[in-house]
């Protein structure tokens, strides 16, 4: 126990150059994770400046002829009311990102606060949360976000509010172990004797260091909001049509894969799928940067 | 104390354990159920419905009393079996996932079966042949597997082996309508078909079956397929294998009986994970593949809003899931020669 907290307070005492060399030893060692950046530059991109970049308005009907395959003018074809399937994909990043980057963010703050609580001071925080953490966790996660979404309400922030509450026992849980580990490190006994109170020990100085592992986690969450958002709208929930989101399009177009009209599944469903390769490939490098020893 | 006996007491405990969780279950599904957008009474009273009939409505559902008084009388129709009734067929809602209960279950457990076939051969592989093409292929399909949404995945083989190759029949449900179905005995049509020993229905059976299984069985290959190479590298590298080695036993003696059998453990632990993505994905698949099971009823009751139904699909999809989480570790128990040897 000794030995683990020294090592981590070592790593986390490094300055900041040799993160950067370390960055770039990660990257120049495995370059898919810099790939994977690349990536992820590219959805930020698309997300931010997306509408102004497509050929067409992504709700225009009769842009060209309905179920036209991929062509010059339509890089991935027209749907089956003339829509630019193209505009669509790219449009779509913009909202598909921001349900999972605000469900995210909100099981993030409030999983981290209820972990940090649990792990710092123990006693009845920790029973409550571990048995809400408990509670959540013996649904199914995408049955139980289906039925929060029935009973709340058909909207977009249901959506992000189910997909926050079956993330948040992964933060909970890891921001409790993070925060038990070091809560009787060297840095934390010497704060609390230079005065410190307890909550500013807790978020002034514990929980800062746990937040590398806690990105890594973030990471490979986003892939799996995304997912679940995605498969949500699938199944007719939240995002209604027309507006243009990756898993509606994916339903939409599912009545035409049966008559080979190929295009309207597959380039959706690609998009949906790099983004989560994407998120995934970053986590993977980001744990290889973070604890080199946890590399699979 | 002997073995066996201490045996009983862990798997007595762990059963015990259990009634926690299912208690949070019917809480969580009971305020689900009250959370309804708007007055719950007026939604059941229809769109025509005046103040007076509002009223009666909320008193014969029970809706004027306190809270901790609807839980009572929720828990005691549920002990009834009792659900509601779904708006949408006009049948219990009980009844309805009865019925379909059985089709999901086939597809989920085949699709669970495949995926163990493939990922622990492969994890194994992977662990003991690091860095060779098998290894890499195992990382690959860990990566890509996760990444890949379900309903996609569905959709592209349905592209590739019914629109292009013609290999599949239409994805049209369980049974191609020129097959009579065999006498209902476990529900199960492969099963069914076999007790019947009616070759021609379990081959269209299985011909229906193909497709979504393989679809629900890519997405659950990869979490096994890694916790299997996982736990096998670290059983490789542990001390009792080592003295194994030493001792001059076959490698494939020490891969066997003392890598492998350790390593399984950690992969029947971490089980719990799979069910909740295979019985999440489950509903996608159904969805995708027209599969008449308990996933594709929810979904239709959900797009028209009928409340009853979801909440029972909910509170079933849990119940099975501490049952599937139960089973595991009543296994795990009964096949872990550490427990008892102690005492």
């Amino acid at each position: 126990m000794t030995s683990l907290t020294t090592t981590v307070s070592n790593t986390e005492i490094a300055p900041r150059s040799s993160l950067w060399r370390h960055l770039r030893h990660v990257v120049s060692e495995n370059p898919v994770t810099g790939v994977a950046f690349l990536l992820f530059a590219m959805f930020v991109v698309l997300a931010v400046f997306g509408p102004y970049l497509v050929p067409f308005d992504p709700l225009q009907t009769d842009t060209g002829p309905a179920l036209q395959s991929p062509s010059a003018a339509h890089w991935f074809g027209t749907d089956h009311l003339g829509r630019d399937v193209f505009s669509r994909v790219v449009v779509a990043t913009r909202l598909d990102l921001l349900i999972s980057v605000s469900a995210v963010a909100i099981s993030f703050v409030l999983g981290s606060v209820m972990g940090c609580f649990a792990g710092y001071f123990g006693g009845w925080t920790d029973r409550i949360t571990g048995r809400l953490v408990d509670t959540i966790m013996a649904f199914p996660l995408f049955v139980l976000a289906m039925g929060i979404v029935a009973a709340a309400g058909n909207t977009v922030e249901n959506i992000v509010y189910a997909t926050a509450i079956i993330n948040l026992p992964f933060y909970a849980r890891m921001a409790r172990a993070e925060v038990s580990i070091r809560r009787n490190a060297g840095y934390v006994q010497a704060a609390r004797l230079a005065g410190n109170s307890e909550l500013r020990v807790l978020f002034g100085h514990i929980f800062p260091n746990t937040l590398p592992p806690m990105m890594v986690q973030i990471s490979l969450n986003m892939g799996w909001a995304i997912l679940n958002a995605a498969g949500l709208s699938f199944i007719g929930l939240g995002v209604q049509p027309p507006a243009p989101e990756w898993g509606i399009m994916v339903a939409e177009g599912a009545n035409f894969i049966i008559s080979g009209e190929w295009w309207l599944v597959i380039f959706p469903g690609l998009a949906l799928m790099l983004a989560v390769f994407t998120f995934n490939l970053i986590g993977d490098g980001l744990r290889d940067l973070v604890d080199p020893q946890r590399r699979t | 104390m002997t073995a066996a006996l201490e045996k009983l007491r862990k798997v007595a405990l762990r059963l015990l354990q259990a009634v926690p969780t299912v208690f949070g279950i019917l809480v969580v599904c009971f305020l689900l159920t009250r959370a309804l957008p708007g007055d719950p009474a007026a939604y059941f009273a229809g769109d025509m419905a005046d103040a007076e009939s509002i009223e009666e409505v909320r008193r014969t559902m029970g809706l004027d009393q306190s809270l901790p008084m609807q839980f009572v009388s929720y828990l005691k129709d549920l002990a009834q079996g009792n659900l509601g009734m779904a708006i949408s067929t006009g049948q219990p809602v009980t009844a309805e996932l009865a019925n379909r209960l059985p089709a999901s279950l086939e597809l989920t457990l085949g699709a669970l079966v495949l995926s163990f076939l493939i990922a622990v051969p492969l994890g194994v592989l992977a662990a003991t042949r690091p860095n060779t093409w098998i290894d890499h292929l195992c990382r690959f399909l860990v990566t890509a597997g996760v990444s890949l949404p379900t309903f996609f995945t569905g959709l592209a083989l349905m592209y590739v082996f019914y629109y292009l190759l013609d290999w599949a029949p239409a994805p049209m449900g369980r049974l191609d309508l020129m097959f009579l179905p065999p006498e209902p005995i476990t529900g199960f049509l492969t099963i069914d078909a076999i007790i019947a020993g009616d070759w021609e229905v379990l081959r269209a059976a299985l011909a229906q079956l193909a497709l979504p299984t393989i679809t629900l069985a890519l997405f659950t290959l990869a979490p096994i397929a890694r916790m299997t190479r996982a736990a096998m590298l670290q059983a490789i590298a542990s001390e009792f294998v080592r003295t194994a080695r030493a001792a001059g036993l076959s490698g494939r003696r020490v891969l066997v009986t003392y890598a492998f059998r350790n390593a399984l453990l950690p992969v029947v632990t971490t089980l719990g994970m799979v069910f909740s993505f295979v019985l999440g994905a489950n509903v996608l698949v159904e969805k995708v593949f027209a599969w008449p099971g308990i996933g594709s009823f929810a979904v239709e009751a959900l797009v028209v809003s009928d409340y009853a139904a979801v909440q029972g699909f909910v509170l079933s999809m849990a119940l099975l899931f501490v049952a599937l989480n139960l089973l595991i570790d009543v296994i795990y128990t009964l096949i872990d020669p550490r427990v008892g040897e102690e005492a």
